[in-house]
């Protein structure tokens, strides 16, 4: 608790009753969840127009599993070494916090990569925001638009990330800093979180 | 800064995630009913979700109060879903274009 809880002690708690670590992380978990529920929203939208509609596409068809299996591999990847680059700032090994940052970063980034080359062969073959060569024009309006919300929380989560990079880079990241990490990190796994449930239900489903 | 808890298996969670993720791929060629692929699908996502938030996200070893946090929009959304079951059973709709002339088979 800090000093100035001892000495005030009628003011609001220093310590999160939830998080004890810091007030951030449960302000990130709140966070989170509404943004869960954003994401909860548009899926179960995805459902009703998906089941209302008689010619819409069987997904995997028209858009291809094997590259985004493999976006999803690439996604679960970065959340394996999300969790090095903390345990190695909260063990004060700024090296391998440097190095698995980084790699997170990559992850992240070819995962945007893929997705651009992804969109940009959809885009070719006739699916658009509204049209959509296979049948049902709102199937395009869905895709691109969950997968578009979600590959802009990826590149939310890259320039968040690199921000951290650069600031350890620059020496004005130390183990004191951890609690911030693992902040970042949640944010992190929850991007992946959300890909494993929009890759199941838009590409498997 | 002071670890409250043991560093769970990472490597070994990153395993689990990867076969549920093939298994997931290789259920939709298997020639099972739709509903039972459906019913497959949505629990081997979950799971992996649950693998992400307990493990990755160190959910298992926070305060239960913040697994509830966790949990509501999880609950928000199947209440959504109820929600928008009308929709569901309302008379199917069709995209303009599409009943007149059937789409074309896809090129690739």
């Amino acid at each position: 608790m800090s000093q100035v809880a001892v000495m005030h002690p009628e003011v609001e708690p220093a310590e999160s009753p939830l998080t004890p670590e810091s007030w951030g992380k449960l302000g990130m978990w709140i966070f989170l969840a509404g943004d869960a529920m954003s994401f909860g929203a548009l899926l179960a939208g995805y459902g009703a127009l998906r089941y209302g509609s008689s010619d819409w596409p069987v997904p995997s068809i028209v858009l291809g599993v094997s590259l985004t299996a493999f976006m999803t591999f690439l996604l679960i990847c970065s959340s394996v070494t999300m969790v090095l680059a903390l345990a190695g700032i909260q063990r004060g090994d700024m090296a391998a916090l440097r190095k698995f940052l980084a790699l997170t970063i990559l992850g992240g980034a070819m995962f945007l990569g893929m997705q651009a080359y992804e969109w940009t062969h959809l885009v070719h073959d006739g699916l658009g925001l509204t049209v959509n060569r296979w049948g049902a024009s709102l199937f395009g309006t869905t895709f691109f638009l969950i997968t578009g919300f979600h590959g802009a929380h990826v590149t939310g989560g890259v320039i968040y990330l690199s921000c951290y990079l650069i600031r350890s880079l620059v020496g004005r990241l130390t183990q004191r800093h951890a609690n911030q990490i693992e902040i970042a990190a949640l944010y992190w796994h929850f991007v992946d979180l959300v890909w494993i449930l929009v890759f199941t239900f838009v590409y498997l489903l | 800064m002071v670890q409250a808890h043991k560093q769970p298996n990472y490597i070994g969670v990153f395993w689990w995630l990867l076969a549920l993720t093939i298994i997931e791929v290789g259920v939709i060629f298997t020639p099972l009913a739709k509903v039972l692929i459906a019913i497959l699908l949505v629990g081997l996502a979950l799971s992996k979700a649950c693998l992400v938030a307990m493990y990755f996200m160190h959910l298992k070893f926070e305060r239960t109060t913040l697994g509830l946090i966790a949990v509501t929009p999880l609950v928000l959304c199947v209440l959504l879903v109820f929600a928008l079951l009308p929709d569901h059973s309302a008379a199917p709709h069709q995209t303009a274009g599409a009943v007149a002339a059937p789409a074309p088979p896809p090129s690739r």
